[in-house]
C-alpha cells in the first residue's frame, strides 16, 4: 500500500462503505480499529505522537493502538467506550466510514445505532474463547438490523499458535449460527490485531488461509445497491416553490430517494392521498436527468398539480406500497425511560411523524439464546420486543426487510423528545430462526 | 429529453453507483432539507472560512431555484482575517442572504468578557453565540464541525440536542439510527446541526475543486510577514503579535484552517491551486488541527470540556 499523493489522486473516483464494528474490549477490538487506521496510513503524526506521549506516560513499552479511538474523558478514566464513535480512512480503492460500536451487554442499541446505516459488520471474537454468548449476540444484531454483508474476524490467533483447526471450528460454529439469522453473506478471516496479520497485510504466520486480508475484503466487497433494485420509494422532505418572476410556476418536490429508480415519464401514485400523476422532471441538485437512484437527494416535477406535502410519498404506480394504521415491528428499546403498553408515542416514519398508541407488546427477545418471553409489560433500555402499535393516521410502509429506509421508523416521547425506540416493520429475522418460547422470568442480564 | 449527469457515470464502474462526493453531497442536502422542514428559524454559522463556503453551497443545491430559507450567524471575534471577512460580506450579499454578526470585540468593551491573557479569543466566542441564539430565538443552528476533526468529535451527532444554557451533554444526546433525525426540543433548547459530519478534510477539498467553489485567498500560498509562537507561524499584527522576543519574518505561507489570527497557524507552503492544495493535504502527515489551531492542543480534554460549555 502506498500512502503518496498517487494514491488520492483518482480518489474521486471511489465509492463509500458504511461499516460497523462489535466485540468487546477484551476482544482486542480497540487494537484492531487502531490497527486499521495506523497500517492503512490514516494515522497522522500528531495523533501517533499523542499515543506514543500517553502510551510512555502509563508505562507501556509500545504505543497502544487502542488509544487511537478513546473519546471522552470518562471513558479514558474507566477505560470502557460508552458510545458509538464514528472513523474515517481511505485507500486507493475505497472511503470508509466506520461506526465503532461497544460491545458491552448493556450497550446492546449502541450496536443497532451503528448497524443500522451499515453495508458490513465486523465481528470480533477471541480465538482462546470462540463463540460465546457476546457473540451470538452480535451475530443476531446484525441479523436483526439486515446488514448485508457480515466478517467475522477470529482475533488473537497469535495466542493459539496459529492454529487452523482452531480458526476453523469457530468460523464453522459462526456460519452455521449466523445463516441459521438469515445473514446474507459471511466471511471468515483469521487475524492477529496486536501482531498485524491479516488486517492490513497478510500474515506470515498462516500460509494455510488463502482469502484476504480485512481491509482488501472492506475493498472489494460489493457496496450494497440493493437500494436500487427495490421498487422506488421517493418520501418528500419539502415543497419548495420560489414563487418569483424568473419562477412563478415552479413547484418541486425535494427528497432523497430512499430506493429505487425514479424516471420521468413514469406513473406515480402518491400516499397517503392515493392521487396520481406523472413525473415531468427530475432536477439532480442543479443539473435536469431522465433518471435518477437511490441515495440520491433530488427534486421531483409532476405534471398535475396536486396537493403534496412533506410526510407525503411519490411511488411508481405499478409498485406502490400500502398503507396501514396497525404496525407490527421489532424493537430496539434505546432509552431509559420504559415503553409500556398503552403508551402514547409519536412514530417518526420517514419524513412523516404522527401520532401513536403501543397497543400490545407480545414478546420480548433474548438475544443470547434467541428465548422469547411473552407478554413482558414493558421493555426497558436495550431490551428487543415485538410491538404493536396503532397509528393516527396511514402510513405508507414496506417491511424492513424489503426496505432498510422505508421500513424502519423511531418511537419518540411526545414530552421531552426523547428517541424511546428503533422499530423495524415485519418480521425480525430473514429466516424464521428457532426461538424457543420460555414461560416464566428467568434472571434478565440487563 | 436531457442527458443523464456525466459525473455519475464517469467516477464509478458500476450502474446506480455513487461516488463518495455524491453519497456525502446527497446526505448533506437531505439534513438542509429536514431541517427546513422541521424547524421555524435555522440559521448556519457563517465564517467565510472553507467548511462554512461548503455548507452555504450545499444549502444554495438544496433549495435551487428558490432562496436558501436560513438566516447566517458569524461570530466575530475582532481577530478575523480581513480577506476572510471581505469574502463573508460578498457572499451574503451575492446570495441575497442576511448576516446576523455576534461581536466579542464589543462585549470585551462592554465588560462583559475579559481578554485573556493569552490574547486567544477562540474561547470567548461561546457566550455571544449563545446569546445570539437566546435573543434571535434560533431552533436549529448549523455548523461546519466534522467527525473527523477530533476525538470528542467523533461522538457528535448529526442532530446535537442543547439545553438553554447551550450546553451539550454527551450522555443526553440521542442515538441516531438510519437517517432518522430526531429534532424534537423543548421551547428554549435548540439543536445544533451537522451536514459535514461526515466529511473528512480531503472529501471538502475534492469537492470544492469539483464544484469549482471561490474561496478566500489566504487558502492559497502567498507570502505574508509571521512570526512564532508555541510552534506556530502566526500572522503579525495589532491583535497581539509579534511580542518582544517574538522576530517576524516574510515565508511562503497559506492556511489549512481559518479562524482566529491569534490561535491559526500557517503552514509553509506553495501551494497557489486547487490541484496543489489537495496534493499537498493528501500527503501531509498532520491532521488539520494538529497542523494548525493552539486551541485544541490546550488539554487532552480541551475541545470536550469547550463543546460541553456550548462551542462547537
Amino acid at each position: 500500500m502506498t500512502s503518496t499523493t498517487e494514491q488520492f489522486a483518482d480518489l474521486a473516483a471511489t465509492t463509500l462503505l458504511r461499516f460497523a464494528t462489535a466485540g468487546s474490549v477484551d476482544d482486542g477490538k480497540s487494537t484492531l480499529v487502531g490497527r486499521l487506521l495506523h497500517d492503512s496510513k490514516s494515522v497522522l503524526t500528531d495523533q501517533l505522537e499523542a499515543v506514543e506521549r500517553v502510551s510512555a506516560s502509563r508505562g507501556q513499552d509500545a504505543p497502544d493502538l487502542a488509544l487511537l479511538t478513546d473519546g471522552l474523558r470518562a471513558e479514558r478514566e474507566q477505560g470502557i467506550t460508552i458510545d458509538v464513535a464514528y472513523r474515517y480512512f481511505a485507500t486507493a480503492r475505497r472511503r470508509f466510514i466506520l461506526a465503532d460500536t461497544p460491545g458491552h451487554v448493556q450497550y446492546t442499541r449502541n450496536m443497532v445505532t451503528g448497524a443500522s446505516t451499515a453495508d458490513l459488520a465486523v465481528v470480533l471474537v477471541d480465538a482462546r474463547n470462540g463463540v460465546i454468548e457476546q457473540t451470538r449476540r452480535h451475530a443476531a444484531v446484525a441479523a436483526l438490523l439486515r446488514v448485508p454483508h457480515v466478517v467475522l474476524a477470529v482475533n488473537k490467533m497469535d495466542l493459539v499458535g496459529y492454529e487452523e483447526s482452531v480458526f476453523a471450528k469457530i468460523a464453522e460454529e459462526f456460519t452455521a449460527y449466523a445463516s441459521d439469522l438469515g445473514v446474507p453473506e459471511i466471511t471468515a478471516i483469521p487475524i492477529s490485531a496486536l501482531a498485524g496479520d491479516n488486517v492490513v497485510e497478510p500474515s506470515a504466520h498462516m500460509d494455510w488461509y488463502g482469502g484476504p486480508t480485512v481491509l482488501e475484503h472492506l475493498e472489494t466487497v460489493p457496496v450494497s445497491h440493493d437500494l436500487t433494485a427495490c421498487p422506488a420509494r421517493f418520501p418528500v422532505q419539502y415543497v419548495i416553490r420560489p414563487q418569483t418572476a424568473e419562477h412563478p410556476d415552479y413547484r418541486g418536490y425535494a427528497g432523497q430517494i430512499a430506493s429505487g429508480v425514479l424516471r420521468v415519464g413514469e406513473a406515480v401514485t402518491v400516499l397517503p392521498s392515493g392521487r396520481t400523476s406523472t413525473i415531468e422532471g427530475i432536477d439532480a441538485l442543479g443539473e435536469s436527468v431522465d433518471i435518477a437512484w437511490a441515495p440520491q437527494s433530488v427534486t421531483v416535477r409532476l405534471k398535475d398539480d396536486i396537493d403534496i406535502s412533506r410526510g407525503d410519498l411519490i411511488a411508481p404506480s405499478a409498485s406502490a406500497p400500502a398503507t396501514t394504521q396497525d404496525v407490527v415491528a421489532t424493537v430496539c428499546h434505546v432509552a431509559d425511560q420504559p415503553l409500556a403498553v398503552g403508551a402514547r408515542v409519536l412514530l417518526k416514519h420517514t419524513t412523516r411523524t404522527v401520532k401513536a398508541i403501543v397497543k400490545e407488546i407480545p414478546s420480548r427477545l433474548t438475544l443470547d439464546d434467541l428465548s422469547q418471553h411473552p407478554a413482558p409489560g414493558q421493555l426497558v433500555a436495550n431490551d428487543i420486543g415485538r410491538v404493536v402499535v396503532r397509528t393516527a393516521e396511514p402510513l405508507a410502509l414496506d417491511a424492513y426487510a424489503d426496505s432498510r429506509r422505508t421500513g424502519s421508523f423511531l418511537l419518540i416521547d411526545p414530552a421531552d423528545g426523547t428517541t424511546l425506540a428503533a422499530g423495524m416493520a415485519g418480521d425480525s429475522f430473514a429466516s424464521q430462526a428457532k426461538t424457543t418460547v420460555q414461560a416464566d422470568e428467568e434472571g434478565w442480564d440487563f | 429529453m436531457t442527458a443523464t449527469v456525466a459525473h455519475l457515470h464517469e467516477e464509478t464502474d458500476a450502474p446506480y453507483a455513487l461516488s463518495h462526493l455524491d453519497a456525502l453531497e446527497s446526505e448533506a442536502v437531505h439534513i438542509f432539507r429536514e431541517v427546513a422542514g422541521e424547524f421555524e428559524k435555522p440559521v448556519i454559522l457563517f465564517s467565510g472560512g472553507k467548511d462554512s463556503i461548503v455548507m452555504l453551497h450545499l444549502a444554495l443545491k438544496a433549495f435551487a431555484p428558490a432562496p436558501v430559507p436560513f438566516t447566517l450567524l458569524h461570530v466575530d471575534t475582532g481577530h478575523n482575517f480581513p480577506e476572510v471577512l471581505a469574502y463573508r460580506d460578498r457572499a451574503v450579499a451575492r446570495h441575497g442572504l442576511r448576516l446576523h454578526v455576534a461581536s466579542v470585540q464589543e462585549y470585551i468593551d462592554a465588560g462583559k468578557l475579559r481578554e485573556r491573557p493569552d490574547g486567544v479569543r477562540n474561547p470567548l466566542q461561546t457566550v455571544p453565540l449563545t446569546e445570539a441564539i437566546q435573543q434571535l430565538k434560533f431552533d436549529a443552528v448549523f455548523g461546519g464541525g466534522r467527525r473527523d476533526e477530533e476525538k470528542a468529535r467523533a461522538k457528535e451527532r448529526v442532530f446535537s440536542l442543547r439545553d438553554e444554557f447551550s450546553q451539550w451533554d454527551p450522555r443526553r444526546q440521542r442515538p441516531e439510527l438510519w437517517q432518522l433525525y430526531n429534532g424534537r426540543h423543548a421551547p428554549g433548547e435548540h439543536v445544533r446541526v451537522f451536514p459535514l459530519s461526515n466529511w473528512t478534510e480531503l472529501d471538502v477539498w475534492q469537492y470544492i475543486a469539483r464544484e469549482d467553489i471561490e474561496l478566500p485567498q489566504i487558502y492559497f500560498a502567498h507570502e505574508r510577514e509571521v512570526f512564532q509562537r508555541n510552534g506556530m507561524w502566526l500572522t503579525a499584527g495589532e491583535w497581539g503579535g509579534p511580542k518582544e522576543g517574538e522576530s517576524t519574518e516574510t515565508r511562503l505561507i497559506r492556511y489549512r484552517t481559518v479562524g482566529d489570527m491569534s490561535c491559526t497557524g500557517a503552514v509553509d507552503s506553495d501551494a497557489t491551486t486547487l490541484d496543489a492544495v489537495i496534493t499537498e493535504i493528501a500527503a501531509s502527515r498532520l491532521t488539520e488541527r494538529g497542523a494548525t489551531r493552539a486551541d485544541d492542543k490546550l488539554s487532552e480534554a480541551a475541545m470536550e470540556d469547550r463543546k460541553r460549555e456550548g462551542y462547537f
